[in-house]
């Protein structure tokens, strides 16, 4: 395989992964933090409900798995592809 | 036993020591260390200059506050400072490392190939730092103010000249490693005391659980508690959604994408030695601010139920607390120094001889008010900004407490102030002068010029700062929605797409910064001067979108623009597609190279 088949390959990939990261980084924030709140309700958390733990601690959690997760994935990507630094 | 005045001096004094000692001892030399301290920073350590360069006066000083006051609806200043981060590693990050260059108008300047383009980008960034200085200014006057015990302005004007002074110090290296020296003092400042609060309130050690536990006094959940408190004097419900969903949504997104438009943050990314550190650097960076993000919501919730017992110390059912008591009970001393600042104030309109704290907008509570003879809500003024620097004397708590907090609210307005006016400098002298006017300039003048910079963007930020447009967080805000409407979609557009065009990135640019500063400056006042604004953001000029909220549809303009211009001018040269290519993929980043 070329050097250009393989960085298009790997760039395919990496967008694949992006776009799948990103929707989960709105679903929790945008999603269960604000506009589906309302289906959340009935789920107790501490004195309120799941929406609101979402909005104010859970989609930061969520934030901070989806960075390393990506980070991990992402270095892995490099060397299968052969892209990698070293 | 050492007066407050004296333990506050002594944990400012000690820690500004200690930063401009690491200055002093990291003293830029060549231009390359000035910007980018020769990229040796390892991503943890990097993670947490950036987490303290980013958290700032807003986030230290102004956020909880902002929240404790409003609740729920204000989780949007959680989501959106936090979410932008991911935006940062996914989208740009590791992009920006492998183009290897100083800033960020560089790339915006190579990858569209135009000088234009790159002088656009400068414009955009200045404007954003300048306005995203404002917000720290006040924050600044707030902290200086009280810890001096002098008046706001007084505290401005102080703040103001220490923050110069520091930020001529040194280059990105002084600041690398003072700024690890400002989260430690920041972090620690802001989560001791939230840990004795939701230990007297909770029992519970980690303040981020306890907002979610049980409130020990009434054995209720500490959420629930708070909720009807709250409505018993006829405020909205901490935990329910008041605010209009469109505006909260366009909001958090605004301020997502400033996050990863602000050349403040997006410069530390310039600063790690490989590709693969500037994925992991993005994840540090928000490891070390969700410490203070996950204790902010419970800061704000425990000091909204501590202010409302105080001034119903026996209930809301039963008499408010007398003005004999606040003159004389040390659980009030607080109210007496805030009160000197002129942020915080109470008045006896009734003449009851007791100072009554409602809602007095509130239909139910006017009637409540008329049975028992109130005439207004008495608690008259409550600054959102002076809530946490307040929150460890509401709570009583010891002095070395109060002392180190006033010692975190400088550490964050200072560092983030400071990584501020670094950018800026940066944009005028490297970019500016540098890269346009002129490019034979010798290294100590472009020193000089950065300087010259640093200090004219402080004094026009102290003066603006004097009459701000907002709470220190939402100035902070603004910034932000026009480092969204500017900068982040020219970025993720050089990136992403090859079909954008030098005259597509100039146009997307300059209609997403006009369209965003002229909607901002129609509610907020032409350049944030007070009174010259036609509209409100309670009655904004588009439906229900708030100045504070558009941002994230200026970043649109700025989207469809570029795509409709780029589409009708002549496509991108082939040797831009290949540059684009080329930093697509980690391999072959060397070192950064200087123009």
């Amino acid at each position: 395989m070329s050097d250009k088949e393989a960085s298009n390959a790997y760039w395919k990939a990496n967008v694949r992964l992006i776009l799948w990261s990103l929707l989960i980084w709105a679903i929790v924030s945008f999603g269960f933090g604000i506009l589906l709140r309302p289906m959340l309700s009935g789920i107790a958390v501490g004195g309120s409900d799941l929406g609101f733990w979402f909005a104010q601690q859970g989609s930061i959690l969520v934030f901070l798995a989806l960075i390393f997760f990506y980070a991990w994935r992402m270095n892995k990507l490099d060397a299968e592809h052969g892209v990698g630094e070293e | 036993m050492m007066d407050q005045f004296t333990l506050n001096l002594l944990f400012v004094g000690a820690s500004f020591a200690v930063y401009i000692g690491i200055a002093i001892w990291a003293r830029a030399g060549s231009t390359s260390e000035f910007y980018a301290a020769g990229r040796g920073v390892h991503p943890v350590t990097n993670g947490m200059a950036t987490a303290a360069d980013w958290m700032s006066a807003a986030s230290f000083i102004s956020m909880a506050g902002l929240i404790a006051f409003t609740g729920y609806d204000n989780s949007t200043f959680l989501m959106g400072w936090t979410g932008g981060y991911v935006l940062l590693a996914l989208l740009l990050a590791p992009y920006l490392r492998k183009f290897g260059k100083f800033t960020v108008s560089e790339f915006i300047g190579d990858r569209f190939y135009s000088k234009t383009a790159r002088m656009v980008a400068v414009i955009c960034l200045i404007v954003a730092s300048t306005t995203y200085v404002i917000g720290q200014m006040t924050g600044v006057g707030v902290a200086f103010g009280r810890f001096l015990e002098i008046s706001n302005t007084s505290g401005l004007l102080i703040g103001a000249c220490v923050v110069f002074a520091y930020a001529v110090f040194g280059g990105m290296k002084g600041v690398t490693y003072t700024q690890v020296a400002q989260y430690v003092v920041l972090i620690m400042a802001y989560t001791i005391p939230a840990i004795f609060i939701s230990l007297q309130l909770t029992g519970n050690p980690v303040p981020a659980l306890g907002l979610f536990g049980d409130h020990v006094a009434s054995g209720e959940p500490l959420l629930a508690k708070l909720d009807s408190i709250v409505a018993e004097l006829g405020f909205a419900e901490y935990t329910t959604h008041h605010s209009d969903t469109l505006n909260m949504v366009l909001f958090t997104l605004s301020l997502m994408i400033g996050t990863a438009g602000l050349p403040h943050v997006i410069m530390r990314f310039f600063t790690v030695p490989r590709v693969a550190d500037a994925r992991w650097s993005a994840g540090w960076a928000l490891v070390f601010i969700a410490l203070l993000y996950l204790t902010a919501p419970a800061v704000g919730a425990m000091a909204r139920l501590n202010i409302t017992e105080l001034m119903w110390p026996n209930g809301t059912d039963a008499q408010a607390v007398s003005v004999e008591d606040i003159a004389s009970d040390p659980k009030y001393d607080w109210m007496q120094t805030w009160q000197k600042t002129g942020l915080l104030d109470w008045e006896d309109k009734n003449g009851d001889g007791r100072i009554q704290y409602y809602n007095d907008a509130d239909a139910a509570m006017q009637e409540k008010a008329t049975a028992n003879g109130w005439t207004g809500n008495e608690l008259t003024k409550f600054n959102r900004d002076i809530l946490v620097l307040a929150n460890p004397e509401i709570a009583n708590l010891p002095g070395w407490v109060i002392g180190l907090v006033a010692a975190g609210g400088l550490a964050a307005a200072l560092s983030t102030a400071a990584g501020l006016l670094l950018a800026i400098s940066s944009a005028v002298s490297h970019d500016l002068i540098k890269g346009q006017l002129n490019p034979n300039i010798s290294e100590k003048n472009e020193l000089m010029a950065a300087r010259v910079a640093m200090g004219v963007a402080i004094v026009v930020a102290t003066y603006l700062g004097l009459n701000p447009p907002g709470f220190a967080a939402q100035t902070v805000a603004l910034a932000f929605g026009l480092a969204a409407a500017s900068i982040f979609p020219a970025l993720m557009m050089g990136i992403f797409s090859t079909k954008i065009n030098n005259h597509g990135a100039v146009a997307g640019m300059l209609a997403g910064l006009l369209v965003t500063l002229i909607y901002i400056f129609l509610h907020k006042g032409w350049f944030f001067i007070p009174d010259t604004n036609s509209f409100t953001d309670a009655d904004p000029l588009l439906g229900t979108i708030k100045s504070t909220s558009f941002g994230a549809v200026g970043a649109m303009i700025n989207f469809a623009v570029a795509y409709v211009v780029a589409s009708m001018t002549k496509e991108t040269p082939q040797e831009i597609k290949d540059l684009v290519e080329s930093v697509r993929v980690p391999k072959g980043a060397g070192a950064a190279t200087d123009h």
